[in-house]
């Protein structure tokens, strides 16, 4: 079964955010994981650089095509998964876990209205399969 | 459309996809697993959307001699070919086999270009007079077990022995099944034609003795890696066999056999192709897709199939490139120019 934790939040474009102080945990959802199939490529940003919501920061290759990561918040880069480097595969097995992609020190106090809870990102991604 | 065994590949936990028109499985959960258990052990393929086209002996070999590339007249029963139909540009119209069967031929065309295939060939006998008995079999299914341990599996679960004399490209009937020693992924093993009750069964029982289903995903990632043109993205009707790597196909010993193209490709093979398709390797991290922009000091090119290779875990393609190119190029992917170097084909060597 696909996977929706409810202590996240959601992008439209398949993002979660993880918010911890004003740290913000990027990775792609269990349902966009399997829908892209195997991954074996991910091109993560650089660890200073600026980005700014809804904006594509990085880019994650499956076997069958690739597809642009936006980021869901505002802010700078602080961290990035390099383990994905040596294992991909990690974002199919444990895509809200060491499947995560990068971290952003977040420039707003408050998170944009435009992330979605897991219950109505679990019922768009119903509609979507549909 | 769907093929008879759609209902077993949902139950198998197969990803369906629109695929020529044909409900397929793409992948059962994942495709490098799929691609893996081919190369090293044994994988199943559902190739029924392909089109199964039967012709009869006498006017249908007048029929081939014409439209094929191939001479038929030289094909023995038991027999197969792989070939091409061109038009009179000399472009591809479509790549296919033809089986040479004690009353007749068979051909197994694309599942895209089947239509198309089919009124090319009508219409051909119409021109020609001819009575051959075109029979499209839209009831059969197709089959395609590959791998290093494909034939001892067919060989155990149908009980033919023989399947180990069986040549590369050759083929023999046994019991509903039409066993042909051919595949599309480099590796060893065969393509079964038959009817959707045995396909069903055969499936069922492959399955159960550990032959791995795999999905159309991991069919194309695996001929990718063995070289294998795809119709359609490698090749098509405005590309000739010489700009395709594909000439080899063409027998041009009987010179009045007149197929069709044959003139407008004597002239391509007396003058040479402008370009040409290539294999090429990413010499850094990234990943060639279709449409993809070749640069180089000899011009540009374009990448025609391009994919991760499960095998060399890296980045390949096969791209239509100038002639003159040789060496070391770079792709354009995304908005980064990766260096890439033309590989020799295929990309992988198969399993023994």
């Amino acid at each position: 079964m696909t996977d929706f934790p409810s202590e996240l939040r959601y992008a439209r474009t398949h993002e979660w955010v993880r918010v911890e102080g004003n740290r913000a945990t990027v990775g792609i959802s269990d349902y966009a994981q399997t829908q892209l199939g195997d991954v074996v490529y991910v091109e993560l940003p650089e660890i200073g650089s600026q980005v700014e919501a809804q904006r594509e920061v990085a880019v994650v290759e499956s076997v069958k095509a690739a597809s642009d990561i936006y980021a869901p918040v505002s802010g700078e880069i602080v961290a990035s998964n390099e383990e994905l480097d040596s294992a991909p595969e990690t974002v199919n097995s444990d895509p809200y876990g060491i499947g995560w992609f990068f971290m952003i020190e977040m420039s707003d106090d408050s998170l944009p209205d435009e992330l979605l809870s897991a219950e109505t990102y679990e019922a768009l991604c119903v509609e979507e399969g549909e | 459309m769907k093929t008879p065994l759609v209902e077993l590949h949902a139950a198998a936990g197969g990803r369906l996809i629109e695929f020529a028109g044909w409900e397929m499985p793409v992948h059962y959960g994942s495709q490098l697993d799929e691609h893996h258990a081919v190369r090293n052990h044994a994988g199943c393929f559902d190739v029924s959307h392909m089109a199964v086209v039967d012709v009869n002996d006498q006017h249908g070999e007048q029929l081939l001699r014409h439209l094929l590339v191939s001479d038929v007249a030289k094909l023995k029963v038991g027999n197969a070919v792989y070939t091409l139909m061109l038009n009179d540009r000399g472009g591809i119209v479509d790549d296919l086999i033809a089986y040479r069967k004690a009353d007749g031929f068979r051909l197994v065309v694309n599942a895209g270009t089947t239509e198309k295939d089919l009124t090319w060939l009508t219409r051909a006998e119409r021109e020609l007079g001819l009575n051959c008995d075109i029979q499209h079999h839209r009831e059969l299914c197709i089959v395609a077990v590959q791998g290093p341990q494909a034939i001892a599996y067919v060989r155990e679960l149908l009980r033919f022995d023989e399947l180990t004399q069986l040549h590369s490209f050759s083929f023999a009937e046994h019991e509903d099944y039409f066993i042909a020693r051919t595949g599309y992924t480099g590796e060893d093993g065969v393509e079964i034609i038959c009817p959707p009750d045995a396909a069903c069964e055969l499936w069922e029982r492959l399955v159960e003795i550990g032959v791995r289903p795999a999905g159309l995903g991991a069919r194309d990632s695996l001929r990718l890696e063995a070289g294998l043109n795809l119709y359609g993205h490698d090749m098509n009707d405005d590309t000739n066999p010489f700009e395709c790597r594909v000439a080899w196909t063409i027998n041009w010993e009987d010179e009045h056999r007149s197929f069709v193209g044959r003139a407008a490709i004597e002239q391509v093979r007396d003058q040479g192709a402008a370009t040409k398709l290539v294999g090429l390797k990413m010499t850094e991290r990234g990943i060639p897709r279709e449409g993809f922009t070749v640069l180089s000091d000899a011009g540009v090119g374009v990448v025609t199939s391009g994919s991760f290779s499960p095998t060399l875990g890296q980045g390949i393609a096969l791209a239509r490139v100038p002639t003159a190119m040789h060496g070391a190029c770079r792709i354009q992917v995304r908005k980064r120019e990766i260096p890439a170097k033309i590989a020799r084909l295929p990309f992988v060597r198969k399993n023994t």
